[in-house]
């Protein structure tokens, strides 16, 4: 069962540590197609480390992580991408100095190779791309914006639009609510509902009323390992995970 | 068509910089110096090939070198070893105790030509060597360094030790390279005197038409999309990573294309000069060629061309008339430039005087339309979201406007 | 034999590069002008011995122990100067520090040039720095080596306890690992900057003192060693002081060692190389620790 490729990413016994702390431990998860899947757990808990070892930002002392049939351990950070895996962070990392529109067109996955992008050229095809993916993030008015000048909140769904327009399997985001307004939150919560039609989504978030509202399933992290994985329901009345929550 | 010309000559303005620099090296020098002092020009502007390549690694890239002169050098010797070789003829070196070598060789008790000098016989080889050698120098340091994301500072540092190691490899390993004089005396290119006045006009041609050549290629790499990406690279790395590329192929690539423009220069300077040496290839050359880029503006390609020739100017004005005073000058430019202006000679001209002259264009046209006016599109309401940030949305449907109608002009 | 040649190099090595650790290491500073703070602290000791020579012949023994101390406290004094005229500005820029410095060590070193002559001089050393000490038959140690080799360990200890076991210390590492939170416990971050670029400035004027005790003192002495020393800086791991105090042992020692075998150029020609070569393997020095990022 656990080579089963129904699976969009299956992690088995992944290990990290630094110096000998064990920031993961012996992790095991599995997200289905199509899966909103909220990884939540108190500060430290390792929900971060998880991400950078998915997309090979930090690299796994042992373990595997199986993204379809692609071992992604063994894979550097651009491949894992092409591969078709998205990563958002926690902070919005966006160009700021470049517009709406150049944030997305610099995201789009043609001309990746060094002369790919000297013969780069703005096709009526991007263009209508990038149009496409702004109105689907809702920026569509301020594709001529400086990324800089951009609220918060919508510096957040630039970041998610970059990686949308690249049409990721597993589009996997660090807090995409933090710092947004009630409205902004429920916009955003539609957003992923919507783009989850046809790829899978892995979210670290510890807003929980949005965690209920979006998420298929929950996974608990704690201390680097799962403690409880579930419905929303399941979780919040797991004793363990209460626990763990409101401190010893 | 329009998207071309755009892209290589960055617009009109940048068409008219362009053109003026032109006329500045094909008219103006030419006319009012005599060949002398036009030798000196074409000198300088030798130089201004290894700023361009550094306003493509370290303005673009954030890579700072501080070894291009490892480039020029070899650039220079490349063309150095042909030419030395040509006026090393047995005829011309029968005195010697082994004619047909080159002198240095002969003084060093060299018996035969090392196996490395052998394929400088030929002028095609010779030529193609003076791009590949460098560029493939580049490629080992740069794979190896940016590879393993070493970058910044030690990159900068690193450089600068491997510089240094060149410098010593070629002072200490006389027989082979001619030592700290360099390899001099050097004579025919093909038969032509290049010690000729003739030769050197030529000579100085070539070398403006190269240099503009450079020009135009950095043009069309910071008009891509590698120059933006190159950009966002410098701010954010992180996210052009994650967002599919190979951040460090692209650091690689520039670093190399930098490399080979100073080797370009290299060589035009062996030829102009007549002699190539290790006082070019060092630490204190190399970092000296980073201030012809800083004082030109570090973002500007033409601004290092015009940092490259006035920053020599007054070194050889003052370095003849006051040395002392010199070096506390040359000191102070390092100091000023990264202090007080850090966009170079290309900051001071956009931030004081092209608002002056375009005033005064647009004065002329009675205040004519400069700014073509961008009808709003009020298609969609403004949403009570937008509403607060009305001015930055009105800016942003006009740029957007305007980025929607480029491809179509294509 | 050959590995006791090593020993004054090295001291000089260790006293530049800790000064450099601490301005680099701790603070990200690029300061290419640190060979001329050794360059400051030669001259001020040949000041002194100059002064000693002409004013108190009979001080003459002793002179050297205050004029290490006089070019400590001259070097601090214009690294003190130095920060709060321009370093202050550009952190955060540390490629544009690396060029303002490098134009402060040429306006340096012509200073040095005009006031002091471009020929080299030399301090008179004291008898009881003259001479070797030959624990067995055929090892001859020189005793200037041995001096400044002990020097250079009570300063290396000095700045260690200074780093890790003192309130300043304290100070100068929770401002180099969180400026903004040091600032809001009430650490004055600007005065620790200040500080700590002298001391490392100061240091490398110590170093200058016993420079003066294996060669003779010239304008650009001291940018003779700055690319090595930043090597050995690096090459240990920035940070990292033991590491400071292993590379520079190891550099200095293949270095002397080589050098009996092969010209001197080649040996620093090998020796830079196999630096580079390791470093390229091992990007962050001998000694570092893997963080959690």
């Amino acid at each position: 069962m656990s080579s089963n490729t129904d699976f969009v990413l299956s992690i088995e016994d992944l290990t990290v540590s630094f110096d000998g702390f064990k920031a993961v431990d012996k992790l095991n998860l599995y997200v289905d197609k199509n899966e909103i899947r909220v990884v939540i757990g108190p500060n430290g808990a390792g929900k971060t480390t998880v991400l950078d070892l998915i997309c090979g930002k930090t690299r796994a002392t042992s373990g595997s992580i199986k993204f379809k049939d692609l071992e992604l351990t063994r894979m550097s950070e651009h491949q894992i991408v092409r591969a078709g895996v998205g990563r958002k962070f926690q902070n919005p990392s966006i160009y700021e100095n470049l517009t709406v529109f150049e944030n997305l067109e610099i995201s789009y996955p043609k001309g990746r190779s060094v002369f790919g992008a000297l013969a780069f050229k703005r096709t009526a095809e991007v263009v209508a791309r990038v149009e496409e993916i702004a109105r689907e993030i809702m920026l569509d008015e301020f594709l001529g914006t400086e990324a800089g000048l951009l609220s918060h909140g919508q510096k957040q769904w630039l970041e998610i639009g970059m990686l949308l327009i690249q049409d990721p399997e597993l589009l996997m985001l660090d807090e995409p609510v933090a710092g947004m307004s009630a409205r902004e939150r429920e916009l955003t919560g539609q957003l992923l509902r919507r783009i989850c039609t046809n790829r899978s989504v892995l979210v670290i978030e510890h807003d929980m009323e949005f965690v209920k509202n979006i998420a298929h399933k929950v996974t608990v992290l704690h201390q680097g390992k799962i403690l409880k994985e579930g419905s929303m329901e399941m979780v919040q009345s797991d004793p363990k995970v209460i626990e763990v929550y409101l401190g010893h | 068509m329009q998207v071309a010309m755009n892209k290589l000559f960055g617009g009109r303005e940048g068409l008219v910089g362009l053109a003026i620099l032109a006329a500045l090296i094909f008219i103006i020098m030419p006319l009012t110096f005599d060949i002398f002092r036009l030798n000196l020009v074409g000198k300088y502007l030798t130089y201004a090939f290894v700023a361009i390549g550094l306003v493509l690694c370290w303005g673009y890239g954030g890579i700072l070198s501080l070894g291009q002169g490892m480039f020029f050098g070899l650039g220079g010797y490349c063309m150095a070893m042909f030419l030395k070789l040509e006026s090393s003829s047995p005829e011309s070196t029968k005195i010697q105790s082994t004619p047909g070598i080159p002198d240095f060789m002969d003084w060093n008790q060299l018996t035969a030509l090392p196996w490395f000098w052998e394929p400088f016989h030929s002028l095609s080889f010779s030529l193609v060597a003076v791009i590949a050698v460098p560029c493939i120098f580049a490629f080992i340091i740069s794979v190896a360094m940016f590879k393993r994301r070493v970058g910044g500072v030690y990159f900068a540092i690193i450089t600068q030790a491997i510089a240094l190691i060149l410098t010593i490899l070629i002072i200490g390993q006389q027989g082979y390279t001619g030592g700290i004089n360099g390899i001099t005396d050097l004579r025919t290119l093909k038969g032509w005197d290049i010690r000729t006045d003739e030769a050197k006009y030529v000579l100085y041609f070539l070398n403006g038409a190269l240099l503009i050549g450079c020009i135009l290629v950095g043009r069309l790499i910071i008009t891509s999309k590698l120059g933006r990406l190159l950009l966002a690279m410098r701010d954010r790395e992180d996210r052009v990573r994650f967002s599919g590329y190979d951040v460090s192929s692209f650091k690689v690539f520039v670093f190399c294309v930098g490399a080979m423009m100073s080797a370009i220069g290299g060589a035009m300077f062996t030829l102009q000069v007549g002699f190539m040496s290790p006082s070019f290839v060092g630490i204190v050359p190399s970092i000296e060629m980073v201030i012809f880029a800083a004082v030109g503006g570090r973002m500007s390609l033409i601004g290092a061309v015009y940092g490259a020739l006035i920053v020599n100017f007054a070194k050889t004005f003052f370095s003849e008339s006051f040395p002392a005073l010199w070096l506390f000058l040359m000191g102070g430019l390092f100091i000023a430039v990264v202090m007080l202006f850090p966009n170079g000679l290309a900051g001071i001209y956009t931030s004081y005087i092209k608002p002056r002259i375009d005033a005064w264009i647009q004065g002329r046209r009675g205040g004519g339309n400069l700014t073509p006016t961008v009808p709003a599109e009020p298609q969609d309401p403004v949403s009570p979201r937008t509403a607060e940030r009305t001015p930055a949305s009105a800016a942003s449907r006009s740029l957007a406007a305007g980025i929607q109608s480029e491809p179509s002009r294509s | 034999m050959q590995a006791f040649a090593g020993v004054s190099l090295f001291s000089v090595f260790v006293l530049m590069a800790l000064g450099l650790a601490i301005i680099f290491g701790q603070m990200g500073v690029i300061n290419m002008a640190h060979g001329e703070f050794l360059t400051i602290g030669a001259y001020s000791t040949v000041m002194m011995s100059m002064l000693a020579e002409k004013f108190m012949p009979e001080f003459l023994p002793y002179y050297f122990i205050f004029a290490i101390l006089v070019a400590f406290v001259v070097a601090f004094s214009i690294g003190y100067l130095v920060e709060f005229l321009m370093i202050r500005h550009l952190y955060r820029r540390p490629l544009d520090t690396l060029l303002a410095t490098w134009g402060l060590s040429l306006i340096m070193q012509q200073i040095f040039r005009s006031a002091f002559g471009a020929r080299e001089v030399s301090a008179t050393l004291p008898d009881w720095l003259m001479g070797s000490w030959q624990p067995v038959e055929g090892v001859d140690i020189p005793l200037n080596g041995l001096f400044v080799l002990g020097l250079t360990i009570l300063l290396s200890l000095a700045v260690f306890i200074f780093l890790f076991k003192s309130r300043w210390g304290l100070k100068v590492r929770a401002t180099t690992q969180n400026r903004l939170m040091a600032g809001a416990v009430g650490i004055s971050t600007p005065m620790v900057d200040r500080v700590t670029f002298a001391l490392g400035c100061g240091i490398a004027g110590v170093a200058g003192a016993a420079f003066t005790t294996i060669a003779s003192t010239g304008p650009t002495s001291g940018s003779l060693y700055i690319v090595d020393t930043f090597l050995v800086v690096v090459f240990g791991g920035a940070g990292s002081l033991l590491g400071t105090f292993a590379s520079a042992f190891s550099i200095a020692q293949a270095q002397s060692v080589m050098e009996f075998f092969m010209s001197g150029s080649m040996a620093k020609v090998l020796t830079l190389l196999a630096v580079i070569i390791i470093l390229m393997i091992r990007p962050e020095g001998l000694f570092s620790v893997k963080v959690r990022k």
